[in-house]
């Protein structure tokens, strides 16, 4: 922000000094309606998913997805490759021997499911990218120490650039900085 | 937060209320059992039938045998793995498998009626027959019966060594019985794992004696837990219904009951489909003959059913969270498992008896209530007589304020 007063803001960084303060925080601003929010912490607060308000994530679907499709791709490569590409019979058994095929099937299944996931992940949490504007704050570095935080997105339809920050205070927020795109 | 205060429980929470449905059970449950029992023995006598009843005995007492079971291994593992979440159902798991010795004594028809049952019993068959004779020590009269009761012998030690001092913490709420059993834990699981195996070989597998499988005891051991997560979860929504319990076992217990019931269904078919394919691939007469049984005639469709009923389903049913927070949705996948279960154990044993088909009869049924209710009576005497958690143990508090996250 000091140094480059001409750039629109991102958003605003609240520092809090305890995990319970962060917590009341996040149920106080789940409750005024913030959107485009975060809280941060060295540590898994348990209960914070709900204390947000995060709705349950629906990588869980993406997941499902990657599996059923790996395991029809993996049943559809070996009927394919046994009965078109390559017809042999092999132990007198039928081409299409369903019962050998399981064994690729299920590993193609959690290969792709488990693929999905990771980058079901990192598609849900906008990775990889190589900067972010929180970043710009020197304290942030706490984070992954002993210090807890809340960001609030300029983009969020509630928030107030004069008065989001004050209120932030009012919170328990122990530093209020804004930061600049 | 929201989990800071320590939870404990009432003295009303800890007993099954007086105007409880559930009270009567015993003489309700016992009464169904007695007769069932009455009427299975007299139409056993009939003409041609005796053959039947022996082999409709014998699966509704593996199938009852196999919710103890899995109750004593669901024992054994909560403390072997200091487990915290699952202390709030366990008296109800207690209670299953305390019904051991009972069902040892009700096992005795099955040894008395050996040669209805077991092909090998029969000395001349033994004599004719190479393959046979030379399993004869093994697969002979007197050894058997030794090994039922060494196999009834350990489970009712193991069951009332951990039945015992779990009850009597109750009275002293001395940390020290915790420890002890957490110590014995570990021997107790080899005991339970070798005594099963054997057992699934005696009762079910020798039922084919020309036939092995060396993964069978564990394909009967993965019945046995599914078997007892489905139980676990029926008995504890049943008691919700009927406002016992209800918010001691939260949500939160019977999502993870969920998630090991699901897990345990897919266990199942990995053993299942192991041995199948195995034996399918190899292609040796010998062994694909027990297959080759199992799919002539009708017996072709129950596995069909049996694949669906007991993987393809649940597997689908049972995979969101919401399926398994929910006692509307998880009290159809309970039942429905046991269900399918009994299924399993009757397509074990019957094409023995059947071989051109299934053929369900009464006998099946009577020899169900018989043994069922005998073990649901037993249980519900244990649901009145103690408290309906383990109300001093150490870890109760962790289980009562368990979460998922």
């Amino acid at each position: 922000m000091a140094e480059h007063a001409a750039d629109p803001t991102w958003g605003v960084l609240a520092e809090f000094a305890s995990p319970t303060a962060l917590y009341r925080a996040c149920e106080q601003l789940r409750d005024a309606g913030f959107t485009r929010w975060d809280a941060h912490s060295p540590f898994p607060v348990h209960g914070l998913d709900r204390a947000m308000g995060l709705r349950p994530s629906r990588l869980p679907w993406v997941v499902f997805g990657g599996g059923m499709l790996g395991a029809a791709g993996g049943l559809g490569l070996q009927w394919w490759t046994s009965t078109i590409a390559y017809p042999q019979v092999i132990a007198g058994k039928p081409h299409f021997s369903w019962p050998a095929f399981v064994p690729v099937t299920f590993e193609l299944g959690v290969l792709a499911a488990a693929l999905a996931c990771v980058l079901g992940m990192l598609h849900f949490n906008r990775l990889p990218r190589l900067h972010h504007p929180i970043f710009r704050s020197t304290r942030f570095e706490g984070v992954s120490d002993d210090r807890f935080f809340i960001s609030i997105e300029a983009a969020d339809p509630r928030f107030d650039p004069s008065a989001t920050p004050g209120w932030l205070t009012q919170l328990g927020a122990t530093q209020v900085e804004l930061l600049a795109e | 937060m929201s989990h800071a205060a320590t939870p404990t429980l009432s003295q009303d929470q800890l007993r099954l209320p007086r105007s409880a449905v559930w009270r009567s059970l015993p003489w309700a449950a016992a009464a169904v059992g007695l007769l069932a029992l009455v009427v299975h023995w007299l139409l056993g006598r009939g003409a041609g039938a005796a053959r039947q009843a022996h082999f409709s005995y014998l699966v509704a007492m593996l199938y009852w045998l196999s919710i103890a079971l899995g109750a004593l291994f669901f024992v054994i593992v909560q403390f072997a793995t200091k487990a915290g979440w699952s202390v709030v159902v366990r008296r109800l798991a207690e209670h299953a498998m305390i019904t051991l010795p009972l069902l040892g004594l009700l096992f005795v028809p099955i040894v008395g009626g050996m040669h209805e049952l077991f092909h090998w019993s029969h000395p001349e068959a033994m004599q004719h027959d190479a393959l046979l004779a030379s399993k004869a020590p093994y697969l002979n009269v007197p050894f058997f019966s030794a090994r039922a009761l060494l196999y009834f012998v350990t489970w009712t030690a193991l069951a009332w060594l951990f039945y015992r001092r779990s009850v009597r913490q109750d009275l002293d709420g001395a940390p020290q019985a915790t420890e002890r059993l957490q110590r014995l834990s570990g021997p107790a699981i080899i005991l339970f794992a070798l005594t099963v195996t054997f057992a699934a070989f005696d009762w079910l597998m020798s039922l084919d004696p020309h036939w092995y499988s060396t993964m069978f005891g564990v394909y009967y051991f993965a019945g046995c837990v599914v078997a007892i997560f489905a139980f676990l979860a029926l008995v504890g929504l049943l008691l919700r219904r009927a406002r016992v319990l209800a918010d001691v076992i939260t949500v939160e217990h019977y999502h993870d009951l969920g998630k090991l019931l699901f897990g345990f269904t897919v266990f199942w078919t990995y053993i299942a489909f192991s041995q199948f394919m195995l034996i399918w691939y190899g292609n040796l007469p010998e062994e694909t003959i027990w297959y080759a049984r199992r799919l002539i005639g009708s017996w072709g469709q129950v596995t069909l059913v049996l694949a669906l009923g007991h993987f393809v389903v649940p597997f689908f049913y049972l995979m969101t969270r919401a399926t398994k927070r929910r006692g509307a949705t998880l009290l159809p996948a309970a039942l429905w498992l046991l269900t399918v279960h009994y299924l399993d154990l009757y397509w074990l044993v019957m094409p023995i008896l059947h071989p051109e088909g299934a053929r369900p009869c009464l006998l099946d049924l009577t020899a169900f209530l018989g043994v069922g209710g005998c073990f649901v009576a037993l249980f519900g005497r244990q649901l009145r007589r103690h408290a309906l958690v383990p109300m001093r143990d150490p870890r109760l508090a962790e289980s009562l304020a368990f979460e998922n996250y």
